[in-house]
């Protein structure tokens, strides 16, 4: 196969920096899990149907999986291994943990990172609005009725 | 048992913060050192002679450590219950699925790179792709070796004489309802690693539901292969969703074993989302011939079925669901003359698996909703009919069920207050009410000679205990139900408990994830090993404490005597006494539950469970009639659960099978055209998403389950079992059409609507 040119680029992945050198065609999917080892960030389906490979640029969901690396320069992205802070879940997981939120799991970091995008938005989410809000981020387990109660245990908190 | 600490609460998932963080290992994220990639080319006819088959530039792309075909498979080696299936297929290719060459190489990449460089010619042969006319004299053979396309696995129950019944009955319906193809959607595609060792022991890093069956399928391939006597460890990854997708083994595993053989290097293999929903198995689709009847006030007296099942091209678990459609057929609702015969026939299909349900929602798709036919005959509420004929403790059915625990009645009260069924029912206003009940296996089922499941604990000298289980963690929640009841006996916390459940190794022997039973197979197998150990440990701290060991209890890991709580000793000093003393003892147990239900006869009757589990759901939808779309406005899921270890879980188990029913009911299905699947993709695919929810309310009834542990039935399939035909019967009592084919789409209820329009108008023309 022919080799691609390579591009150096700096990417901030939860507040950390790191240098990537990449082809202009990997997909920041690709590079979170590959190149920096963040495989919490899942691939579902990889043409952007499911949402497990959500992650948050510049706060806002993004399907990682559809979104080239190059393109990340001076963004920020967190994943889902940025949520947690000094070995303490992050609200928005502990809520995912305590209402039973999570079976098989896959659709969880994806879900994760959509509803707590949706939370930094809107704190007091009615149930309507975090039901679209997270009807990109496909889940075969739960039927959804936890996930929406966990992102609704936390509407209206301080954060 | 009101002094329950952990069993009957709602304990969170004990793997959930690992999931939550990214910290699970699913087999996408298991990297080994020096693994390859592999990577599967399927033929592109459903039927063809393969004229040409050349992997030479392939081979020659740097980076690719192998090409195998079907010329590097030894001894003709083939899968599958009736071992029809070749893991590479050579000289012809039989559906759209069959692999035909398979690639090792250094990245996916290149792997991916080497597909499109192995030429393949092709001679399209016609193919046949509807069961009914493969049945057919002179139909075109899918396997020219065999006489005919009827699988040589005949299915057929007798109870009682159904031709006398039929004659005697007040009332008799008869009608032709037909299920879909639809697949498991785990979110974590399919793979595995291969990896073999010097001496040829086989390492298999998995998403297997069941470990100790497949363990043997790769001892047998693996002595096929020219290594006979060979080591087979499994190590489960985070399983990504299984719904009875992972029980049986696949091309693609032996396919690995080849390569890791050929190259000596581990060799993973990742389904793509397209590669999950052609190359893997779907729920077996159906065509199913109904009729029933009753006497003058309601009693069933006969239900005959006649089924007809598209085998595909190869044998899976599919064409053994029949096995578990008798359960409804013979026993739902108490019916004394019983007829059923199903016919598998192969097609240039895709062939199925179990999935959720194995069967069940097919057929009681035809009962339920046949039932409601026959109650308007009959002049009766639908729900009058049911109630006359529900199941009760204590029955005896045809198929010679022994039913112990039923909370049928209770469960259809419960609908019918929720539903506000007398307010809502026959309003004929675009609204309606409709109910459909269930029969699961609750208490294990004996599909195999054996229904067991291994345990062992051991204890450390702090009151930390390790549970070996063989029971697999599919999401369901396995792990933590486990927990729960190994923690209530030995009067320890929940986070004293670690489980381990994902290595052959150390694991013990168990039958799988399958047919409901984790709960209470499983639990009870971890039950009576906790016992042991309890036992073992009262006898340490009696001696130690100078009393009866049937007079001391264990709580918050504390030994006390139950006449004087003072009277104690910290269950860690217990431990250490054990182990410290000289000829002390090592405090583990080990135990082994086979439940006491039995195999089919001849005649495929016998209790196949200890108990079964019971459930009604209940719906009121509205219709629109200008564009057939239906739409649920409640949906009640009542379900006997024995007792529910983790009413929390429990729900999760309810709600996620009721929406995957629903979806079943009124969108998925897997457009085929001539063995292509044409909507391979979650766009196409309707499964439903979170707005797509209607309101959902879970009911637990409990009605104490002597055999199984503290009380507790099975609960992982029965939420999706009723929901298609409570549905289908709502959307008739809304606008009088009698929907007959799943999926229920808008198209379908409109044509209905025209239909009956017409009709109506024909009538009152005349």
């Amino acid at each position: 196969m022919k080799e691609m040119k390579r591009y150096s680029l700096t990417l901030t992945v939860n507040n950390e920096t790191h240098a990537v050198v990449t082809p202009p065609n990997r997909t920041l999917l690709e590079v979170l899990r590959d190149d920096l080892q963040l495989t919490g960030t899942k691939e579902g389906c990889g043409e952007g149907a499911c949402g497990s490979c959500t992650v948050l640029v510049d706060g806002q969901p993004v399907r990682s999986c559809l979104t080239l690396a190059v393109a990340m320069e001076g963004r920020k992205i967190t994943t889902i291994e940025g949520l947690a802070q000094g070995g303490k879940l992050h609200p928005i997981q502990a809520a995912f943990v305590e209402n039973h939120a999570i079976q098989c799991g896959f659709c969880g970091p994806g879900m994760i990172l959509t509803s707590q995008a949706l939370l930094n938005d809107n704190p007091t989410p009615a149930e309507g609005e975090i039901r679209r809000a997270i009807s990109g981020n496909v889940c075969r387990c739960t039927g959804y009725a936890k996930i929406v109660k966990a992102v609704q245990s936390l509407a209206g908190e301080e954060r | 048992m009101s002094d329950l600490t952990t069993v009957g609460k709602k304990i969170t998932k004990r793997d959930a913060p690992l999931k939550v963080t990214g910290g699970a290992t699913y087999i996408q994220d298991l990297k080994i050192p020096g693994m390859l990639y592999g990577g599967i080319l399927y033929g592109q006819y459903a039927h063809a002679k393969i004229l040409k088959l050349d992997t030479a530039r392939a081979e020659r792309l740097p980076g690719v450590t192998a090409v195998i075909t079907a010329a590097d498979v030894p001894n003709d080696f083939r899968f599958g219950i009736m071992k029809d299936n070749p893991p590479l297929k050579g000289g012809r290719v039989r559906s759209t699925r069959d692999e035909i060459a398979a690639v090792a190489a250094t990245s996916a990449e290149i792997a991916a790179a080497a597909l499109e460089l192995i030429e393949v010619e092709y001679e399209e042969l016609p193919g046949i792709f509807d069961p009914l006319e493969a049945m057919k004299e002179g139909a075109p053979l899918v396997h020219e070796e065999m006489k005919s396309n009827i699988l040589k696995m005949p299915w057929k129950l007798v109870c009682g004489d159904v031709e006398s019944a039929k004659k005697e009955s007040a009332y008799v319906v008869s009608d032709t309802f037909r299920t879909q193809w639809v697949t498991h959607c785990c979110l974590g595609t399919s793979g595995c690693l291969a990896a073999l060792d010097t001496s040829n022991n086989l390492t298999m890093y998995s998403n297997t539901q069941i470990p100790s069956l497949a363990q043997n399928d790769y001892i047998e391939a693996l002595a096929a292969f020219g290594l006979k006597g060979r080591r087979v460890r499994i190590i489960q990854c985070t399983i990504g969703g299984g719904f009875g997708s992972k029980l049986d083994t696949y091309a693609y595993e032996y396919i690995a074993i080849l390569l890791s053989m050929k190259t000596r290097k581990p060799v993973k293999f990742i389904f793509s989302r397209e590669e999950e929903f052609f190359a893997t198995s779907p729920r077996q689709c159906s065509i199913t011939k109904i009729s029933q009847g009753c006497d003058k006030d309601g009693r069933l007296t006969f239900r005959e079925v006649e089924m007809v099942l598209d085998n595909g091209a190869y044998t899976s678990w599919g064409a053994t669901t029949p096995s578990v459609m008798m359960m409804p057929i013979s026993s739902l609702y108490k019916v004394p003359n019983i007829k059923y015969v199903a016919q598998c026939v192969y097609t240039n299909n895709t062939y199925s698996q179990a999935m959720r349900g194995y069967g069940n929602p097919q057929a009681t798709f035809a009962i339920e909703s046949s039932l409601d036919q026959l109650a308007e005959k009959a002049g009766l509420d639908p729900y009058e009919l049911r109630f006359r004929n529900a199941n009760e403790p204590g029955e005896l059915t045809p198929q010679n069920f022994q039913v112990t625990s039923c909370g049928m009645k209770e469960c259809m009260a419960e609908v019918v207050k929720r539903l506000d069924w007398k307010g809502k029912k026959g309003n004929g206003n675009g609204r309606g009410v409709g109910m459909a009940s269930l029969i699961h296996v609750g208490g294990g089922a004996r599909v195999y000679k054996s229904d067991g499941c291994g345990t062992i604990i051991k204890m450390d000298d702090r009151g930390k205990v390790d549970v070996l289980t063989g029971a697999t963690e599919i999401g369901q929640g396995s792990e933590t139900v486990i927990a729960q009841i190994v923690a209530e006996v030995l009067g320890v916390t929940i986070d004293d408990i670690n489980v381990i459940n994902n290595d052959t190794d150390v694991c013990p022997w168990d039958v799988g994830a399958h047919a409901s039973r984790s709960t209470f197979v499983a639990g009870n197998s971890a039950l009576g090993a906790a016992q042991k150990i309890r036992e073992k440990m009262l006898a340490v701290a009696a001696q130690n404490m100078g009393e009866d060991p049937a007079s001391l209890d264990i709580k918050n890991g504390v030994v006390f005597s139950m006449q004087d709580k003072e009277k104690s000793m910290p269950l860690s000093k217990v431990l250490r006494k054990g182990h410290y003393t000289p000829g002390g003892k090592m405090f583990m147990a080990e135990h082994f539950y086979d439940p006491p239900n039995e195999n089919f006869d001849k005649e495929f009757k016998g209790n196949l469970s200890v108990s079964y589990a019971y459930g009604v759901h209940g719906v009121e939808v509205e219709v629109d009639r200008e564009t057939g779309q239906v739409k649920i406005l409640n949906y009640i899921a009542a379900h006997d659960v024995g007792k529910a270890i983790n009413p929390m879980l429990l729900e999760g188990q309810i709600y996620g099978g009721g929406l995957m029913g629903i979806g079943y009911a009124l969108g998925e299905t897997m457009i085929y055209e001539k063995g292509h699947l044409k909507n391979g993709n979650f766009l196409d695919y309707k499964m439903p998403t979170a707005k797509d929810v209607p309101p959902v309310q879970a009911v637990i009834v409990e009605t104490d389950e002597q055999a199984g542990p503290f009380g507790a039935k099975g609960i992982g399939e029965p939420g999706l079992v009723p929901t298609a035909p409570a549905i289908a019967n709502a959307i008739y009592d809304a606008v009088g059409v009698r929907i007959r084919e799943l999926p229920i789409t808008p198209e379908k209820v409109l044509r209905a609507l025209q239909e009956k329009a017409q009709a109506d108008a024909g009538r009152s023309g005349a």
